[in-house]
């Protein structure tokens, strides 16, 4: 198997004469090294890409058999789709609560860590935890915490004299639970990641502005920040893209039939709704291509405005 | 001013210590409720925080009824598969991409790039007709086909290659080694940082992955624990200990794995995260 893949490739540089031995030797290898990660992505990644979009201009026949095309008409049925616009307005609403707020909290606990604290390495493997725990079984967790006549936390909200919170039934509160499960299980990874850029700012900067007299909030805004500011980038972008795509923990708590849907549906759930559930792998696919440009909009916008605040030494 | 600087660090700690209570509550709630009976987990007066008698029997039950041993062997092959394929394959791309020159590099790497930049929602329709079509659904195989290879591998195994001192190839190559000799027995070993990081990074995701397992996977002794969990909850519903010994059971190997190699997780997170 092996060998006749490199017969293969031995053929193609025969073919390529013009050039010497040695840099021919080179091409080679390196064409056969790439090759297996190449091929995958063509295969895996880059022609499904253009699959997508094609689906996207048909709509998909009986038992997925016969598709027919329909020219845009996907597109104009998602533009004038209520649920369409609820999931794009919640998606976003649901970015715009957890990246933040992790991002804040995060950054705070690294601050907090960087120090010369005591079990400082405790801390940090204890706020990692709800990462390695996967987001089906978290869920799990917090649908019962959240549970609206048992759960623990409306028990001790009684307890301290509040009312309970129909946490997941109510659809005016059900998209800030999510938020706070996205919050609470990514706020480790954010914070390591935070720590790691704060190791490589040299202690001295902290020294001299001691000498100086600067308090700690103003060495957090004028030191921390800004040179911190390539590993916030970095963080806020991964983080955005991550939320955009949140579909694990709605999957989990939120049944299509629950009178949250409406407010807590993410764009990818209603994609893998559309494409698996009712089997509209056209229609599933524009929605995804629409994914796709919020956050290419998104991306193009950070990009321009990390100019503006990201100090790169 | 001491005395100020303790009090301040006290704060902090109980700060810090009532965060961490935050993150492991779940954990020991779930642990707890796993132990109790059904009316012991729904009684509200008296609350019951802790179970009278451990009922293991919940854990039992759940076995019993999901062949989770099935689960463990799906999911547990997935991972080393994938994370096999992507470590293997990456580093291999990774210096052809950091030392070697080729015609079409830059294109190829763009190609790299914008995989990386695509959300990966976009694949998923056109990978599952694919195994569809090879009549792979409700294999292992299928689980591990979307990460037989991967572009953000790739991307950070080249930061890994392109930090080493170009002079030890040099004298490698003048000792006599050919360019993959170079590359197996010089270069990778030097890596060895990265390629725990990305083989760390790859295992946990694709541990937590719960769309296409669910997707292609729909065969209950087909599935991994994640989307068995998926159909367990609907399952269940109300059987809360039960549901919770069913969480236990699909968080405890990656819980482990992760306190016994706590260092080179979070090293490895911050790495291939610092990285790019």
């Amino acid at each position: 198997m092996r060998r006749s893949y490199r017969r293969i490739f031995s053929k193609r540089c025969d073919t390529v004469k013009k050039v010497s031995k040695k840099t021919r030797n080179e091409w080679c290898w390196a064409w056969f090294m790439v090759a297996p990660t190449i091929i995958g992505l063509i295969v895996l990644n880059i022609i499904p890409i253009f699959q997508t979009l094609y689906l996207s201009f048909f709509k998909s026949g009986a038992f997925g058999k016969g598709n027919i095309f329909v020219g845009l008409d996907n597109y104009r049925r998602m533009f004038a789709d209520g649920q369409v616009w609820h999931a794009v307005k919640n998606t976003i609403g649901y970015t715009c609560m957890v990246v933040p707020i992790t991002i804040v909290i995060a950054l705070l606990m690294a601050v907090a860590l960087n120090g010369r604290l005591k079990g400082k390495g405790i801390y940090r493997t204890i706020y990692f935890v709800p990462m390695v725990a996967a987001p089906a079984a978290v869920t799990m967790v917090w649908k019962w915490l959240y549970n609206n006549q048992y759960g623990l936390i409306n028990h001790v909200l009684n307890k301290v004299g509040i009312d309970s919170v129909n946490w997941i039934d109510d659809p005016q509160i059900a998209l800030l639970s999510i938020s706070i499960i996205g919050i609470w299980s990514t706020i480790g990874y954010s914070m390591v990641l935070l720590l790691a850029g704060l190791q490589e700012i040299p202690r001295d900067y902290y020294e001299a502005s001691d000498i100086d007299g600067a308090s700690k909030v103003k060495q957090f805004f004028s030191i921390t920040v800004p040179l911190v500011s390539p590993t916030l980038f970095f963080v806020l972008v991964t983080s955005i893209i991550t939320a955009m795509q949140v579909f694990d923990v709605i999957y989990m708590m939120i049944d299509v039939t629950s009178p949250s849907y409406d407010n807590t549906v993410s764009l990818v759930y209603l994609f893998y709704n559309n494409s698996f559930k009712y089997s509209d792998k056209g229609y599933g696919s524009a929605i995804v291509m629409l994914l796709l440009m919020i956050i290419m909009v998104i991306t193009v916008i950070q990009t321009k405005l990390q100019k503006k605040w990201v100090n790169y030494m | 001013m001491e005395r100020k600087r303790k009090i301040s660090t006290l704060l902090l700690h109980i700060v810090l210590i009532m965060g961490a209570f935050v993150m492991v509550l779940p954990f020991l709630w779930m642990v707890l409720t796993a132990l109790k009976t059904v009316s012991e987990s729904t009684s509200m007066n008296p609350f019951v925080f802790f179970p009278k008698t451990m009922q293991w029997e919940n854990f039992q039950i759940v076995i019993q009824q999901n062949d989770f041993i099935r689960l463990y062997f799906n999911t547990f092959t997935m991972m080393v598969l994938r994370v096999l394929c992507a470590v293997l394959f990456s580093a291999m791309a990774a210096y052809a991409f950091a030392r070697l020159e080729f015609p079409g590099k830059n294109f190829l790497f763009g190609l790299v790039l914008f995989q990386m930049m695509v959300p990966a929602q976009i694949f998923v329709v056109p990978q599952y007709l694919m195994v569809d079509k090879m009549g792979f659904r409700n294999t292992v195989f299928a689980l591990v086909f979307p990460g037989l290879v991967s572009a953000f591998g790739t991307f950070l195994m080249r930061q890994f290659f392109m930090g080493l001192p170009k002079e030890l190839e040099e004298s490698a190559r003048l000792d006599g080694c050919n360019i993959w000799q170079t590359f197996w027995k010089v270069m990778l070993p030097l890596t060895k940082s990265g390629l725990v990081a990305l083989g760390i990074f790859t295992a946990l995701f694709s541990f937590k992955d719960l769309m296409w397992p669910l997707i292609v996977n729909s065969d209950s002794d087909a599935a991994t624990l994640s989307s068995a969990l998926a159909k367990i909850s609907s399952a269940y519903s109300v059987n809360y200990p039960q549901l919770m010994a069913a969480a236990v059971l699909a968080v405890w190997p990656m819980m482990l794995i992760y306190i016994i190699f706590q260092r080179q997780f979070i090293e490895g997170i911050a790495t291939s995260g610092g990285k790019l």
